[in-house]
């Protein structure tokens, strides 16, 4: 129950002072959960940060899940959950109330037409890194030009598609060429 | 019912989004502008607070989002939708199945669902980047070049490129949204 709480404190640190989402988390988390507080091994933690990057949601969450249960289970899992999304929930909500008068200013406004544009700059350089970090094999390189193709086509001709279906397309894909791979493997040894 | 709505559209969102904040600003400005709730530029200007905020992007977006559409019981919900998925998910591999990532058939979808991330955040990327510099959102659109976003965009490429080539690492996106803001404060108005 004290490491829960304690957990639950980390947690709040860190949802407080890491700034741009959670790679940025990784590097301080390692540094609370690894070196100082020593709750996990390396290893595991980056095994941890794999199953974290791998499975669906904010990558911040998925870890302080993982962490919170290893150290106390389910309460565990709670707290530390809770204790990441306290101080963002807090803040933003906070922002929420005043942000649209603030942007009635006039220099304001146009400060943020110029944040605008660098925020396409952001999430366009967000999408390279991920290229570059991504097993190039000719089945990866083609799905993720179909699904560049795709989005644009919809977006351009305002075709009422959800890119949820793309991505279950390209997970049904991933496992139907597997399934393909293992067939051939299974005649070839006959 | 603006709550259940939220809950849910956060909750799918939650449920298949793979790779963290950005992966899902496609999905994210998919339901915002098709619900109605806010316009491109208007999410584009909340995408740079979260992102100089601390905490999760995911979280801080759903929040706003949640905050603007049903006031605090709406933040509640949207969070608790994006939240929900990544527990539940998360604690049945925590506790009982750390091996079920290691199977053949789940890396196998991993396979074709990365690709496929990746693909629609460069999409979102440039489909945004389009309608900025060009005003084309649809075929339907007319053609208005920006020549202020792009120079402000050729700026910031150059402005990273030689940080990086100067520093070995890239400028921190803080830095990058000042400066873009400073930028559009004095030429923008």
């Amino acid at each position: 129950m004290k490491n829960t709480m304690r957990l639950f404190w980390t947690m709040l640190k860190i949802g407080l002072f890491t700034f741009g989402g959670g790679y940025a988390m990784i590097a301080l988390l390692e540094n609370e959960l690894v070196e100082k507080k020593r709750w996990m091994e390396q290893e595991e933690f980056v095994n941890m940060v794999a199953i974290a990057e791998s499975t669906p949601g904010p990558i911040a969450i998925n870890i302080a899940t993982y962490v919170g249960y290893k150290t106390g289970k389910l309460p565990g899992a709670l707290l530390a959950t809770l204790g990441v999304c306290i101080p963002s929930f807090s803040i933003i909500y906070v922002i929420s109330l005043f942000f649209d008068r603030f942007l009635a200013i006039g220099w304001v406004a146009a400060a943020f037409r110029g944040i605008q544009v660098c925020v396409i700059f952001l999430i366009l350089s967000a999408g390279i890194k991920m290229l570059i970090k991504l097993k190039k094999t000719p089945f990866s390189m083609t799905v993720m030009a179909l699904t560049i193709c795709a989005m644009l086509a919809i977006d351009l001709f305002a075709i009422n598609f959800s890119s949820i279906f793309l991505i279950l397309i390209s997970g049904a894909l991933g496992l139907t060429v597997y399934a393909i791979g293992r067939l051939r493997e299974g005649r070839g040894r006959e | 019912m603006i709550y259940l709505k939220l809950f849910l559209t956060f909750l799918k969102i939650g449920a298949v989004s793979v790779g963290g904040g950005l992966s899902m600003i496609s999905l994210i400005c998919e339901s915002v502008t098709s619900n109605g709730w806010m316009t491109e530029a208007e999410l584009l200007n909340f995408i740079a607070v979260s992102e100089s905020t601390p905490g999760p992007i995911a979280v801080n977006i759903a929040t706003f989002i949640g905050s603007s559409q049903g006031g605090i019981w709406g933040a509640f919900f949207a969070t608790l939708g994006i939240v929900l998925p990544s527990f539940i998910i998360i604690l049945i591999i925590a506790a009982a199945a750390a091996s079920l990532m290691k199977r053949e058939g789940v890396k196998a979808v991993m396979n074709g669902v990365h690709p496929c991330i990746v693909g629609l955040i460069l999409a979102t990327g440039i489909g945004m980047m389009l309608s900025k510099l060009t005003g084309i959102e649809t075929i339907h659109s007319t053609f208005a070049f920006d020549w202020k976003s792009a120079l402000l965009l050729a700026a910031l490429v150059l402005f990273s490129l030689l940080y990086r080539l100067l520093r070995k690492k890239g400028p921190s996106l803080i830095l990058l949204i000042l400066l873009s803001g400073a930028a559009g404060a004095c030429f923008f108005r």
